[in-house]
């Protein structure tokens, strides 16, 4: 972990996956003191971070269409 | 009608135009509409953009023709050996009164013949590497968009998105697209490579592209070469979910994943909310318990440490009897130091020789000296006087002459006397000087004027400032005895120390004293 992105840069699968490995880490009782509660508290922001990323999940629908000179538009999508 | 007789009576004559026409309508009146199934053979597309060919079966054939505009609304592709239907009428050209099938629309006859074709293609995209599993592109474990492409009305998209917002609801974008028809799968590769071509702060990070149950030819278009490539192409990683899940078309050799039902592509998409959710409180709760584990560890470890920690005065013991024992050792150094000092300094002074023996010697040599160089002028002089005595019996004032030369002679010789006794004073001075600075340098007479040695424990003099830090034991050496002492640190200033700091501390003694 040598390089630690700002967790609010982090996808939720990235954070995830550091959760766990902060977890196994400190399962190892190997750490020293001051890092095992620097881990910790990274662990409770990663957890916030994935919950939040779980709970902002919305469901959005939206429409392509091509106008005539072939640009790209989005348009609400309506069941037709 | 003169001589010609009527033989065969009433039968018309026509001229070969007329036949050649009245054929042509009958041919066209009868068989304005037919559907032929036979193999194609001879295919050829004219420059004109008229595609001819010949039909046969075994044991015939008929030429046939495709006019341009017809050949670009064709369902299939004509292909040598392709067994088909045609749709159409025929006509005759009457400049050369052959007939033909004008050809309005061709199928594959049955779905052997599809099938067949089916393979035949998937067996070329494949050798092409189309299909390879290395082609493959790993679905991200969470897109935040997902692109669909398929019909916009009709139970797909209701499927996907129903299955989505059940799972992980996220931004959907769709592609709408005909999926059945001539146009599907021009309208299907453009959305496929419009997806790819999104600036990257829109584009999805995964593609569905997915269409209900179908008849074979209803399915076609997601067998069609363009549609194919243009799914192998795809930078995005895709999904593709056509037909039912026994049928299988050739986009889902090309996509990343193939799933059964649209349905099945959205459970693909994405991973159920609730499972992360639970795997996410899951990990909070190990990290809760083994965080507390480890300090509730780390503290029993200290305090059995504290507890092996003992009682600070017997280390103190320990040390102080140290203390002494160096203590000791150091008198001793000292004492070594000191006669090592007093035996150089008796052999420094043996070999030192007597200033006034040596002075005596330098005079002795002087004496020899000036002797000799006496004599030499005496000769000489000598031998000039009677050189001068013979010229003299010629010049006219010898006598002046030799005079004069006399008195020169003793002026240098006075010179040279006084020149010896200077260089004699400066060396018995060197001598006095160098007599001195033996005696300065000592040991014991540098005591004696007041000055004290300082050593460490070790017995080691201490020469410098930086080498006593505060609380070190030093000591002092003095003229008539040594003393212990403790260093305070650095050197307080001069003026406070012998000035008012006295003073005061005088008086306060006096206070107490009264």
């Amino acid at each position: 972990m040598a390089e630690q992105k700002p967790i609010d840069q982090l996808s939720f699968e990235e954070a995830l996956q550091e959760l766990q490995s902060i977890v196994s880490d400190l399962e190892t009782g190997k750490a020293p003191l001051e890092k095992s509660i620097s881990d910790y508290e990274r662990g409770v922001a990663l957890r916030k971070h994935c919950e939040k990323k779980l709970h902002e999940a919305q469901s959005k629908i939206e429409k392509i269409t091509v106008t005539e000179d072939g640009r790209l538009q989005t348009a609400p999508f309506e069941e037709e | 009608m003169s001589t010609a007789p009527d033989r065969t009576s009433n039968v018309p004559e026509f001229s070969v135009s007329e036949l050649a026409f009245s054929l042509k309508k009958t041919l066209e009146g009868a068989y304005s509409h037919v559907r032929v199934r036979g193999e194609l053979s001879r295919i050829k597309i004219h420059s004109s953009g008229h595609m001819y060919s010949v039909i046969k079966d075994d044991n015939a054939c008929i030429d046939a023709v495709c006019w341009k505009s017809n050949v670009a609304r064709l369902s299939i592709k004509p292909e040598e050996g392709l067994e088909v239907i045609c749709t159409g009428r025929i006509s005759t050209y009457p400049a050369r009164s052959n007939y033909q099938l004008i050809i309005e629309s061709m199928e594959l006859a049955g779905e052997g013949a599809l099938l067949k074709m089916l393979e035949d293609r998937k067996r070329r995209l494949a050798a092409e590497g189309l299909f390879a599993p290395e082609r493959k592109k790993k679905l991200p474990f969470l897109p935040e968009r997902i692109g669909v492409i398929t019909s916009p009305t009709g139970a797909v998209i209701r499927d996907i998105m129903h299955r989505l917002n059940d799972r992980f609801p996220r931004h959907v974008m769709l592609w709408p697209v005909r999926v059945q028809g001539d146009t599907a799968a021009a309208e299907i590769e453009r959305a496929l490579r419009g997806f790819c071509g999104l600036p990257e702060s829109v584009r999805p990070g995964i593609l569905i592209l997915a269409r209900g149950g179908g008849s074979l030819e209803d399915l076609m278009p997601f067998n069609e070469e363009n549609v194919v490539r243009a799914v192998a192409d795809c930078t995005i990683p895709i999904i593709t979910a056509v037909g039912h899940e026994t049928d299988t078309t050739l986009v889902d050799y090309a996509s990343d994943l193939r799933a059964p039902t649209p349905t099945g592509a959205a459970e693909m998409a994405v991973p159920r909310r609730l499972d992360l959710l639970a795997t996410v409180r899951a990990e909070a709760d190990t990290l809760l318990r083994v965080a507390s584990r480890l300090l509730s560890e780390r503290k029993g470890r200290l305090e059995t440490l504290g507890a092996r920690l003992g009682d600070p005065a017997r280390l103190l013991e320990i040390h102080s009897q140290k203390v002494d024992h160096l203590g000791g050792n150091l008198e001793r150094q000292a004492q070594i130091l000191v006669n090592d000092r007093r035996a150089r300094l008796r052999t420094a002074s043996v070999r030192l020789r007597d200033p006034g023996y040596v002075l005596q010697q330098k005079t002795q040599g002087l004496v020899r000296l000036a002797d000799r160089l006496d004599n030499g002028f005496r000769n000489r002089l000598n031998e000039d006087g009677r050189l001068l005595a013979k010229a003299g019996a010629l010049l006219r004032e010898p006598r002046g002459i030799i005079e004069r030369l006399q008195e020169r002679l003793l002026e240098r010789g006075q010179t040279l006397q006084r020149v010896w006794a200077r260089s004699f004073e400066e060396r018995r001075t060197n001598l006095a000087y160098l007599a001195r600075s033996l005696e300065n340098l000592s040991y014991e007479n540098v005591l004696g004027r007041g000055y004290t040695v300082v050593f460490d424990v070790c017995g080691k003099p201490i020469t410098s400032a930086h080498a006593v830090s505060a609380g070190m034991a030093l000591d002092i050496k003095f003229r008539d005895g040594r003393a212990g002492a403790l260093a305070s640190g650095k050197s307080s200033d001069r003026a406070s120390l012998s000035g008012q700091s006295a003073d005061r501390e005088k008086q306060l003694d006096q206070g107490k004293l009264l």
